[in-house]
């Protein structure tokens, strides 16, 4: 397993070389440099995994062995303490190497037709290659500071990536908001960890049984605030605003770091740290359920009323991500049978939904590239130019909407069982979230490929189908996602390591199903038809709550407000005016209490001999009196 | 028979006469003049206390004539400085003399 | 003649050249083999020193030598190094070879300018070589003087009230070092000045401890930006040349943050532990206040040096930590902050020569104009709120989880409070990065600009390729301080 190390340096390297030649490479070189590699990169993940898996489970234990081929000190903090750098292979990592290596290559492969004639397309490619090795090294971290290490440069690829049109005002400002609230969180994650390190004494997933059973009563606050890290990479509510922005970058890089990638990462923390939630934290894995669930239903309701697609997909993204850290929230033990149903479901879900969603990114990317809008407006009726786009996104569509047998139906039955057997309440909710989903999903599809055409725009600039580059990416993706549903994914990943046989529960898959079906019916009876009598009417009808909704329930603007209001104008500009007029000012005015002193010390020195004469005459007198009184 | 007291209130007259117009006067000629006036004061303190104390020694005498000496040569050094004082400013007023200071 | 002799001779021997150079060819020529030589003589002192230490060579100071100079005082020129000052002669080795190229373009009194350089470099490379206290105080007071010359003469804006400023104020602290060091010296009763044996005798009672501790602190505290005594930093900065920015904020400002550590903390270590929580108290405020100042700033310069201040927070509030891990990352931080501040100074000050402003405000989409400087802009930038990869990271990493292991509630709080410093950091820096870098170049006369030319480009490499190595591998540089670092702490701790 020692070539894994390539998956590493390859994209590394790839982003040295685009970095440095810069613009004195030719666009397509840089692309093709990004993607051989990439695809070097996959086919080596492949292959790990099929050696990962094909060589089996251990005997003994019935575990699937977790590999570290290469563990090298990285910075020693003395002591026992250091972070290391090296590869950690397990049936989770293996998994996210295939995820994050099968994505990034078709997104390169995607991006030579999207991006092409783009100023700045090996920046581009240069940037997309930082990201995926900073990606696959945080998955494959040997140890939680080599995690966040590399969380720290997922984070810095994806502003640049975010920030790379950076003429546009949106860009700009969206990158840095992306940063600056997942630094935030990241605050969060960083002392999380010092915690688990000073506690437990090391930064290893595993810490020996003495070494936890001392550090007990400090691990669920050192887990909570790690997770405060992984819900602003996963854009958990109330730290998911930057996610929506986010989408100013180019739609490749969306549906890469904003969908099925980067943004997960927090549901991978958990799910890394879960033996340790579940041992010694359970109480705080079910309060990650509940934001879980709340942003799953909040960014749900947000979706069904963005108008511009690429919004849609996010709060959809972030509604998913909700799901799957619902699913690990809800779990009670590590036994996939009593209660530990979560884990795999999450994880299952994690593979499925890369899939699906990079897909609906990328046919939006064709979509936005065939009518140069992101505003659902300038669509409509577009299924007669661009068929195969349009047949993808249909079954990214159905397999998000969780329609039977799309790859989506079955992790997302797994996610609502696990829900149910935690509780009814749970169950009943993220049902009714998975309902909503189809519907804002197909209220997007319709919207786009049927419903009420805008021909003026049309006539005037014809949509076209998307070049080859653009639709390999995409039927790819759709065949995916049509057939990884059969993945016996539990043989491979479950809580507690050993295999677990994936059993359909009919009577959840039958509500999950109707419920799916009732939504996408609504979406149709409302959006489908040329007139939309009935949307505009409910708009129009219930106008506050579509227009709350639509601004996303002005969550931007109260954090706007503490940004602006609170941290530059009620703190930084005091402090600035403090530290110029009273901490300087006290500097200066000694300066200048020293300079009058002075000014008054040398009014003595007039110049004037006579006044010198006085002096002279007073002192020798004084001296006079003083000595006789002596 | 005039007694020493009497030459010594005469020359601390003389003496505060010339403090007083040195601190006084304006002029840089009547300063001048009064700081003669207090040589002049000490010098026959010294002649009177040669005379009257010590009539075997000739210390103050010799004295006296040496600082007559020395003041002429002080006082045309100071009309020198005066007088380009006057060239360069066009009086010798004191109080227009400050510069010193810097 | 030892090796680090050479330090502060070499650019001794520089200013006589420059004394009888006639034209700036010769002036260059030099400044860069000046210049170049004290580089490769950092680098060759670095593998000597981890060399002898392969060996197993174990005393504390290397390449020790020692001269009498003034006897009844008991004065000597007393020269060693230990993996502190190793890691900060090459720190200033650094910056004194990229200064001299970020002040190519100097046209005006270029000898002198030189000169006073010269003379600068003289004083900070003897400090870091002496273990005498008075030849280090002396070495100290030779690197201070030229800054008002540098300042007063070559700066911009407000130069003479910042250089005057700036003088009298670390004047001020190194009054109080100069008292600080008498002190130590009549109170410990040692028969030389040389910092190690004063530590050896280790008998300096506790009540002048209390005294002459928070003197010497404090007087090494005003140079390493402390708070209060730090407000001569942003102005100082602001007007002073490129170079001198750089070569003050890489290399002087860590005269203080040395200073008080092996002076202040190693010989006077029971006040030390006694009187700590009082500066912790105020490098926090430093590390946040220097950040949340930083956010409002509009001038380039104001916030570099406002952000200078919170990383010079950071170095101190390390150091009183007392432990190894701590004060490795203190050490590292100095190294780091060093070289990025240095190449934020020397951006800034290309950046200014060409638009002649640096006015955020007024500065906007650089990015196309200057593709290299920007993007080196950029990279500083992402050094400075602590990007793995790049030094940020791991000396505040270091200093982090060394501040962490100080194991009660008051450390513990102050340490959340440091660690509120990186998100603060991204604020000011992402939006300084926004405002002059992003967007479209509004000024029609800023679109003419040219970027970088080949001695900038080389200042600017260098100093990132540095950076780079610092954060990329960490280790050996982090094993060599933390070697020095361990006996000095167990002597503090006793």
């Amino acid at each position: 397993m020692e070539h894994t190390i390539l998956i590493l340096l390859l994209p590394f390297l790839s982003f040295i070389l685009i970095g440095l030649l810069g613009t004195r490479l030719k666009p397509t070189a840089a692309g093709a440099i990004g993607t051989v590699v990439t695809a070097i990169v996959a086919v080596l993940s492949y292959w790990t995994a099929f050696a990962y898996f094909g060589a089996g489970r251990d005997a003994g234990t019935g575990l699937f062995p977790t590999l570290m081929p290469w563990n090298a000190v990285w910075l020693p903090f003395g002591g026992d303490l250091h972070i290391d750098m090296g590869i950690l292979l397990d049936p989770i990592s293996v998994m996210m190497l295939i995820v994050i290596s099968t994505v990034s290559l078709m997104v390169h492969i995607y991006s030579f037709g999207y991006m092409k004639g783009e100023r700045g397309f090996q920046r581009y490619y240069a940037f997309l290659s930082l990201f995926t090795m900073s990606m696959l090294g945080l998955v494959v971290a040997t140890n939680i500071f080599q995690m966040y290490v590399f969380w720290e440069l997922v984070g810095v690829s994806s502003y640049l990536l975010i920030g790379f049109y950076y003429t546009k005002k949106e860009a700009i400002a969206a990158s840095k908001k992306a940063f600056i609230v997942t630094r935030f969180a990241d605050l969060g994650f960083l002392i999380g960890i010092l915690i688990y390190g000073f506690y437990t004494g090391t930064f290893s997933f595993t810490p020996d049984a003495p070494a936890l059973g001392a550090a007990k009563a400090m691990l669920p606050l050192a887990l909570g605030l790690m997770f405060v890290g992984g819900a602003g990479k996963s854009a958990m509510f109330p730290l998911h605003i930057w996610l929506p922005d986010a989408m100013e970058g180019p739609t490749p890089v969306s549906a890469l770091i904003h969908a099925a990638t980067m943004v997960v990462a927090g549901v991978y923390l958990v799910a890394r740290m879960f033996p340790l939630f579940i041992g010694f934290a359970p109480e705080v894995l079910h309060v990650t359920a509940y934001v879980g669930a709340f942003t799953a239903l909040y960014a749900a309701i947000v979706a069904c009323v963005q108008s511009d697609i690429k919004r849609v997909l996010a709060f959809s993204t972030i509604s998913q991500i909700g799901f799957m850290i619902v699913a690990l929230g809800v779990c009670t033990s590590a036994d996939p049978h009593q209660g530990g149903l979560g884990y795999m479901a999450s994880m299952f879900h994690l593979f499925t939904h890369a899939m699906f969603k990079a897909l609906l990114f990328l046919g939006a990317g064709c979509i936005i590239h065939a009518v140069h809008s992101n505003e659902m407006s300038a669509m409509g009726g577009l299924r007669k130019y661009m068929p195969l786009t349009h047949v993808t996104f249909l079954v990214a569509c159905l397999a998000i909407a969780g329609i039977w047998p799309l790859s989506g139906f079955f992790s997302k039955d797994e996610i609502l069982a696990a829900c149910f057997s935690f509780s009814p309440v749970m169950g009943w909710v993220m049902t009714f979230i998975a309902g909503l989903t189809a519907f804002y999903m197909f209220r997007l599809y319709f919207n786009i490929f049927w419903g009420n055409e805008n021909k003026e725009l049309h006539a005037e600039h014809r949509p076209h189908e998307a070049p080859l580059t653009m639709t390999v990416p995409l039927v790819f993706l759709a065949a995916v996602t049509l057939f990884a549903g059969w993945i016996p994914f539990g043989e491979f990943i479950s809580s507690d390591g050993q295999a677990y046989h994936i059993h359909i529960d009919w009577k959840v898959a039958t509500i999950s199903l109707c419920v799916a079906a009732a939504g996408i019916a609504l979406a149709t009876w409302m959006y489908m038809r040329e007139d939309r009598k009935v949307a505009d009417g409910l708009a129009a009808r219930f106008s506050g709550l579509h227009k709350a909704a639509y601004h996303r329930f002005y969550i931007d603007e109260i954090y706007q407000f503490i940004t602006h209001r609170i941290i530059f104008a009620c703190i930084s500009a005091p402090v600035a005016w403090f530290d110029r007029h009273v901490v300087d000012g006290f500097f200066n005015m000694l300066a200048s209490v020293t300079q009058k002193v002075s000014w008054g010390i040398r009014n003595m020195q007039s110049g004037y001999v006579q006044r010198y004469g006085i002096w002279f005459l007073g002192g020798a007198l004084g001296l006079t009196v003083i000595l006789l009184l002596i | 028979m005039i007694r020493m007291e009497y030459y010594l209130i005469v020359s601390t007259i003389m003496m505060f006469v010339g403090i007083y117009g040195f601190l006084t006067r304006r002029n840089l000629l009547a300063m001048l003049i009064s700081v003669e006036l207090i040589l002049n004061s000490v010098d026959i303190n010294f002649v009177v206390f040669n005379r009257f104390l010590f009539p075997e020694q000739l210390e103050g005498f010799f004295f006296s004539l040496f600082a007559i000496g020395i003041s002429a040569a002080e006082t045309a050094v100071a009309i020198a400085i005066i007088i380009n004082i006057y060239r360069n400013m066009r009086n010798i007023q004191v109080k227009n003399l400050d510069k010193m200071k810097w | 003649m030892n090796i680090l002799s050479l330090f502060p001779a070499i650019p001794a021997v520089m200013m006589l050249g420059l004394w009888i150079s006639r034209n700036i060819r010769q002036i260059h020529a030099v400044m860069v083999s000046g210049s170049s030589l004290l580089l490769a003589l950092a680098i060759y002192l670095v593998f000597s020193y981890l060399g002898m230490r392969a060996d197993g060579q174990t005393a504390a100071m290397l390449f020790t030598d020692s001269h009498v100079w003034y006897a009844p005082l008991n004065i000597h020129y007393a020269v060693g190094v230990d993996g502190i000052s190793v890691a900060m002669l090459l720190l200033s080795a650094i910056i004194v070879f990229t200064g001299t190229f970020a002040s190519w373009k100097m046209t005006e009194g270029v000898k002198e300018y030189f000169l006073w350089f010269c003379l600068l470099s003289v004083g900070v490379f003897g400090f870091f070589v002496s273990v005498d206290l008075f030849t280090m105080f002396m070495f100290y007071e030779v690197a201070l003087i030229p800054m008002y010359l540098l300042i007063g003469v070559w700066g911009t804006g407000r130069k003479e009230y910042s250089a005057m400023k700036l003088t009298l104020m670390l004047m001020g602290g190194s009054a109080l070092i100069l008292i600080g060091i008498l002190g130590i010296y009549f109170g410990s009763g040692a028969t030389t000045m040389n910092v190690m044996e004063i530590a050896a005798l280790h008998n300096i009672p506790i009540q002048m401890q209390r005294i002459w501790f928070p003197i010497v602190f404090v007087g090494f505290g005003v140079l390493g930006a402390l708070f209060p005594f730090h407000t001569w930093s942003p102005d100082g900065h602001a007007s002073a040349p490129t170079a001198v920015s750089m070569l003050h904020a890489g290399v002087l400002m860590k005269l203080g943050g040395y200073g008080c550590f092996r002076i202040a903390m190693f010989l006077l270590p029971d006040a030390a532990q006694e009187l700590s929580w009082i500066f912790i108290i105020l490098t926090t405020i430093s590390v946040v206040y220097g950040a949340f100042s930083a956010c409002v700033q509009t001038d380039l310069k104001y916030i570099n040096a406002y952000s200078s201040v919170s990383h010079c927070g950071l170095v101190l509030f390390a150091i009183l930590m007392m432990n190894t891990t701590a004060t490795t990352g203190a050490v590292l931080q100095m190294l780091s902050h060093g070289l990025m501040t240095a190449l934020f100074f020397a951006l800034i000050g290309m950046i200014y020569g060409r638009t002649h402003t640096r006015d955020i405000r007024e500065l906007s989409g650089l990015m196309k104009v200057m593709p290299f400087l920007s993007v080196c802009y950029v990279i500083a930038g992402l050094a400075n709120l602590g990007l793995p990869g790049l030094s940020g990271f791991v000396a505040e990493m270091t200093i982090f989880n060394g501040a962490f292991m100080e194991n009660d509630t008051f450390h513990r709080t102050v340490t959340v409070i440091a660690c509120t410093s990186i998100v603060i950091t991204a604020v000011y820096i992402l939006r300084l990065i926004g405002k002059i870098l992003y967007g479209t170049c509004t000024n029609p006369e800023h679109l003419k600009l040219t970027d970088a030319t080949w001695d900038e480009r080389l200042a600017v490499v260098v100093l990132i390729v540095a950076i780079g190595g610092l954060g990329l591998s960490p280790l050996w540089m982090s094993d060599m301080i933390t070697e020095s670092v361990i006996p000095m702490i167990s002597h503090i701790l006793n």
